[in-house]
């Protein structure tokens, strides 16, 4: 039977009114939904069902959406190279050549930086394992900045991952399901990374803003900054490694100091996510953990000088001279020559 | 007032489709796609049925038509929840307030309109945004989008031809 023809067919309502009613509830509806979100905590338990559903279901679709693109890219590319040669051969031997004087100088370096660092005992951060993604879709709004990466759980990807290009920090994981994960960049809103000035160690946070390049907030010291200082990762809070590069500083037309991010300088097509989460994996939490404490060694006491007069109290005889250190071993004199 | 003009509008075809050719259109605007470095621009689709919508007529179904859309934007955008949602309600709920006044109007004018609605729905999420991160969003960022959406006009007003004449009641 027909709504019409029913007993409630003769029952009118001023649309007008029912429709500004419905509206109003489902206003209602979206403020309730705004103030349930916890998007700006960024924590794992805040990243619900319904988004990792929506983004699994988003992979597949927006990869093969993406797809057409990729392959012209590629192609362009292809062509370009075929055409272009020439010209781009004489521009690597430049660079190659370029590159060799910077080479020899990195090895120079790292012969001396590995040498300081066995003389002050120095314990470095061991390698962090990274997975490698390819970015399916991409948001780039002034409320919303993020990218769904095809890797997921099942490569040990966790939420708070930092995800890098080939030239820098990109942002970090939000959000991961099977086989896909949510990459906050570092120019949402919500997003904030304690950075450093390179050049001074200056420490700032990194915040965005939905626009291109993020602010740099909470600078601190005198004169800390300068236009085109290079701003890397300081490490501090443990969310990112320490010296990941970011960008170089630059004084916005706000007259705020912002960052030009060198991850911008590259497609994002492809990102490195690095399974790190914080300094507590760098150490070895077992032996931290260990409840049993170290043996007391202490010293042989048939060797120990001590136990020399004990064993034979002789106050009577007298001491045998020392004998005296060959002239070889002596300190040298002062101003005498090394 | 007769019911001799009624000609009750099926909502798979007012509602349904535009919403699922809206969907569409987000998810194929943001594919990671550069051209000579500049990437793809991205605009609110859903701003086209929350004008159109209010213009063809009221309806009871469309607020929550347009709360769904909001949410999905939301979620595959990576947003607050809720955000796209209520910002999408309040321009929808300028044009039904102001429906008699844009009805009839010329096509400039009417693109007028729908970009002064644009502009409230981006003033909207600019304000509910500072509200939820507690953060001022970039003004440039929000103008550039406001601009890319406040050019779908001709979007909008195919959907207001095609479906505005269908009752009469409403005109």
């Amino acid at each position: 039977m027909r709504f019409r023809e029913g007993p409630l067919g003769d029952l009118k309502v001023p649309l007008t009114w029912t429709a500004a009613v419905a509206l109003i509830v489902a206003a209602v509806i979206g403020v309730a939904f705004l103030l349930a979100d916890r998007r700006e905590t960024l924590q794992e338990q805040a990243y619900g069902v319904t988004r990792q559903t929506v983004d699994t279901v988003a992979r597949p679709v927006s990869g093969a959406i993406a797809a057409p693109g990729r392959w012209t890219g590629l192609g362009l590319d292809y062509v370009r190279s075929y055409f272009f040669t020439a010209s781009e051969n004489r521009r690597l031997k430049t660079e190659l050549a370029e590159m060799r004087q910077w080479r020899d100088r990195a090895l120079a370096l790292q012969d001396q930086n590995d040498r300081f660092k066995s003389l002050l005992g120095l314990r470095t951060d061991p390698p962090i394992p990274m997975a490698s993604a390819r970015v399916v879709s991409d948001s780039r709004g002034p409320f919303a900045n993020t990218r769904l990466a095809d890797a997921g759980s099942e490569r040990g990807i966790v939420v708070g991952n930092p995800v890098l290009n080939e030239r820098g920090l990109v942002g970090r994981v939000v959000g991961v399901s099977r086989g896909v994960s949510r990459v906050l960049l570092l120019t949402d809103i919500a997003s904030r990374t304690p950075v450093m000035i390179d050049r001074t160690n200056a420490r700032a946070i990194l915040t965005g803003d939905g626009g291109p390049n993020p602010k740099l907030e909470y600078l601190r010291g005198v004169d800390p900054i300068q236009q085109g200082d290079r701003v890397v990762t300081s490490g501090d809070g443990g969310v990112v490694p320490r010296g990941l590069p970011v960008g170089a500083a630059v004084k916005g037309l706000d007259g705020r100091w912002r960052v030009v991010l060198f991850a911008d300088q590259s497609s994002i097509d492809y990102v490195r996510i690095l399974l790190f989460k914080d300094f507590a994996q760098l150490a070895d939490e077992q032996q931290l953990q260990a409840k049993a404490l170290p043996p007391v060694t202490t010293e042989d006491p048939k060797t120990s000088i001590l136990s020399a007069p004990v064993a034979a109290p002789q106050p009577s005889a007298p001491k045998p001279p020392a004998p005296k250190p060959p002239a070889s071993a002596a300190q040298p004199q002062a101003g005498a020559p090394r | 007032m007769s019911m001799s003009g009624a000609r009750p509008l099926n909502p798979g075809r007012w509602l349904g489709v535009p919403m699922l050719m809206c969907i569409g259109a987000t998810i194929v605007f943001a594919a990671p796609i550069r051209i000579w470095g500049l990437q793809l621009p991205e605009p609110v689709f859903a701003m086209v049925p929350a004008f159109a919508w209010a213009m063809i007529r009221p309806s009871i179904l469309a607020p929550f038509a347009l709360l769904v859309l909001g949410l999905f934007l939301d979620i595959f955008w990576g947003g607050p929840t809720g955000l796209w949602g209520l910002s999408l309600l309040v321009a929808y709920a300028m044009v039904l307030i102001l429906r008699n006044a844009m009805t009839g109007q010329s096509r400039p004018m009417l693109w007028a309109w729908f970009a002064g609605v644009t502009g409230i729905a981006m003033i909207a999420g600019f304000l509910f945004t500072m509200l939820d991160s507690l953060a001022m969003p970039s003004l440039l960022a929000v103008f550039w989008q406001f601009l890319v959406t406040a050019l779908l006009f001709p979007f909008a007003h195919r959907l207001v031809d095609r479906f505005e004449d269908a009752d009469v009641r409403f005109r």
